[in-house]
């Protein structure tokens, strides 16, 4: 296999020598390989076949390490308190509450404040609403006058109890999860999935 | 398709199908036929095998470091908590900031020995100048590397190496203070000095490889193969052999040996993350890492006006030499043993090297108040280590705790400011979002006069991006002043 030629007289570079590969047939599959040329191709596919399942070895933990924040479980958002559910017994406007989250945000642990309200769900019992508006997440203020909620942003509008009223929001107001601990109401905030009918969790 | 006038050229470019036309219009065959048939003098050998494996660790350098960048922040505050995200969270955080680590020191160990084998052989000699100076450049370069890569996880070890190493450059004499304040970005070591030594490390340096890489590789091809040391340096007269397929090959099983020891390396021992740098710290005793041991140990007997012969002249004397080196070693000899003052040269320099560096370690393990303060230094990163990964609390959210504001008249601004869902675009505390501006400072820009004012009856430029006019009653429009005013 070792390409030689007579050592004679040379410049700058020794010159190259006949490559087998030359006389490769390239128009006529049927003809048959020289046999350096042959052995050299199957060794240049076997190392090519190295080469990439070595690579493709070596990209686990780099394809591992990349998706991480995808496939990194998710913390579970704390139960943040709201105040006896006494309080909210006797509501004729939905009473506003703002809540801290803590959301950990890949290295960095951020706490933000989301507003939420208190209100009556239609059999009376007390329900929690997400501020976010269902429509395009602005938030979502009580109008006082007109006993509704009225998102500023796009004119959704929606009944006391969360539920579409008019305006371009594709369900109503989204509920929270929450509970009474010891006669203190507490609440889960939840992000859902803006711009479709039905309640979406989003992390 | 004109493959038909294609195929019409005839020669080795005629193959059909999808690898023919590829090749037609690529010439990947020539490519690699250019790549793999340089032709070797004297045939294929394992003590050529050095430079492809420094090939394949700095793409390795490049491929890790880059993924390393996802989580990486060049800050004071920031970059020791995404090292140790990096290191203690992300799935193979560990491992590949590991594969990086040592890959640093793989590279200078295989660096030295490409050095030493083209030294030995004479493979400087005759025609290939230009390609020893680009080496020695890259070697250079691959020093800076490694200097400005050891800072950048922030901890105890990096921050104090790296603040002994940049004052060992206010020695210089004239620039030397000069040259210290432009490595740190100020006098002291800080947040600037992480983004100038991540920019050096991440775009200059890496820039100026690639550049004398293709020059090393370029003038390599265009010289030719050295050969074996009986070999004539200006005009080669063995017989050759390509560098396909025993020299790719031999150079292969140094690429296998690499990935293997790296690999079980990085898995069985993970380089560990020392506690954040503390500058207060005055009982910490830094030394660097292996590599600049010997520089280390070196400087250590060099004080006041001698300092100049030490720092600068001898160090200067080395470079020069070694830069020169084919031009002052015109001979055709190269057989090692027929070149006693170069190889004397060599083995003074190496051994010297060396023993500054055994030197250095043997001086810390016998001074017992060293060698303890190292043991508790080591003690304490390992505890750091154990330690599970603590988020950073974000400024935004410290500001958000912070506002139990004293004011109650603000505070009850912070509730309006809420329910009227100002926050929805001014973002929470007024720290501003994609819709409107951020707050905080407003209460300086404008008088309460003005504020109100605004608020009532919004400008032109507020009414576009889609503020309304406020319809709070006057007591309530007060309490959101107070509030919009404690936005600092």
């Amino acid at each position: 296999m070792v390409q030689e030629r007579k050592g004679k007289d040379m410049n700058e570079k020794p010159e190259v020598p006949n490559n087998p590969r030359d006389c490769e047939p390239a128009q006529n599959s049927e003809m048959l390989h020289s046999s350096a040329a042959g052995r050299r191709s199957f060794l240049g596919v076997l190392l090519g076949m190295g080469s990439a399942c070595v690579g493709a070895l070596l990209s686990v933990p780099l394809v591992r390490f990349a998706i991480f924040p995808l496939i990194r479980e998710t913390t579970d958002t704390k139960w943040a308190p709201l105040g006896p559910l006494n309080d909210f017994s006797s509501l004729s406007d939905p009473a506003v509450r703002t809540i801290q989250i803590e959301q950990l945000d890949g290295w960095r642990r951020a706490i933000s404040e989301r507003a939420v309200y208190i209100t009556k769900d239609p059999q009376g019992q007390v329900q929690v609403l997400s501020s976010v508006c269902p429509h395009l997440g602005c938030t979502v203020p009580w109008n006082r006058e007109k006993k509704q909620f009225a998102c500023p942003c796009h004119n959704a509008i929606f009944s006391s109890d969360g539920a579409r009223i008019a305006g371009p929001a594709l369900r109503g107001m989204d509920t929270l999860e929450s509970k009474v601990d010891d006669g203190q109401l507490q609440v889960r905030f939840q992000y859902f999935r803006q711009l479709v009918a039905t309640k979406e969790v989003i992390g | 398709m004109a493959a038909e006038h294609d195929r019409g050229n005839g020669g080795h470019n005629a193959e059909r199908g999808f690898r023919g036309w590829l090749n037609r219009r690529m010439g990947l065959d020539d490519l690699l036929r250019g790549a793999l048939d340089e032709p070797i003098p004297g045939g294929a050998r394992f003590a050529y095998i050095f430079g492809s494996g420094l090939l394949f660790i700095f793409i390795s350098q490049i491929v890790t470091g880059v993924f390393l960048a996802l989580y990486y922040v060049p800050s004071a505050d920031h970059a020791h908590t995404t090292v140790a995200y990096i290191t203690k969270q992300v799935t193979g955080g560990s491992f590949l900031r590991s594969l990086h680590s040592y890959g640093a020191s793989a590279m200078v160990v295989v660096l030295l020995l490409h050095l030493s084998q083209t030294y030995i052989y004479g493979a400087y000699k005759g025609r290939r100048e230009l390609l020893w100076l680009s080496g020695c450049v890259l070697f250079g370069l691959v020093l800076g590397m490694a200097f400005t890569g050891y800072l950048l996880p922030w901890d105890q070890r990096a921050y104090f190496a790296t603040a002994v190493g940049t004052n060992a450059a206010s020695e210089v004499p004239l620039i030397g203070e000069t040259l210290k304040r432009m490595m740190r970005g100020g006098s002291d070591m800080g947040t600037l000095t992480i983004s100038r030594f991540f920019v050096a490390h991440v775009f200059l340096i890496p820039a100026c490889i690639f550049a004398l890489l293709a020059s090393h590789i370029f003038l390599f091809r265009k010289a030719g193969a050295a050969g074996p040391f009986d070999e004539n340096p200006f005009h080669p007269v063995q017989k050759a052999e390509l560098f396909y397929p025993r020299q790719v090959l031999m150079d292969l099983s140094l690429t296998a040996l690499l990935i293997i020891g790296l690999g079980i390396l990085s898995f069985m021992i993970p380089v560990s993350l020392g506690p954040p740098a503390n500058p207060a710290d005055t009982q910490f005793v830094p030394r660097p890492e292996w590599y600049y041991l010997s520089v280390f140990q070196w400087l250590k007997y060099w004080h006041g006006a001698a300092s100049i012969i030490g720092i600068l002249v001898i160090p200067s004397i080395l470079v020069i030499a070694v830069l020169a080196l084919p031009f002052l070693d015109r001979g055709i000899e190269r057989r090692p043993w027929k070149r006693p003052i170069a190889m004397g040269a060599y083995t003074f320099v190496f051994v010297g090297l060396v023993g500054l560096a055994l030197r250095s370690q043997y001086l810390d393990s016998h001074d017992p108040g060293i060698a303890q303060q190292l043991a508790k230094q080591n003690s304490e990163e390992a505890e750091y280590m154990r330690k599970p990964f603590e988020p950073e609390l974000s400024s935004g959210s410290l500001a958000a705790a912070n506002v139990a504001l004293a004011d109650p008249l603000a505070a009850k601004g912070k509730i309006i400011f809420e329910a009227q869902s100002c926050n929805g675009c001014h973002g929470d505390n007024g720290i501003g979002s994609a819709a409107a501006p951020k707050l905080t400072g407003v209460g300086a820009k404008f008088n309460t006069q003005k504020l109100e004012a605004l608020l009532k009856q919004p400008s032109a430029a507020m009414t576009q991006g889609g503020m309304t006019p406020s319809d709070l009653k006057d007591e309530d429009l007060k309490a959101l002043i107070a509030y919009l005013e404690s936005l600092k």
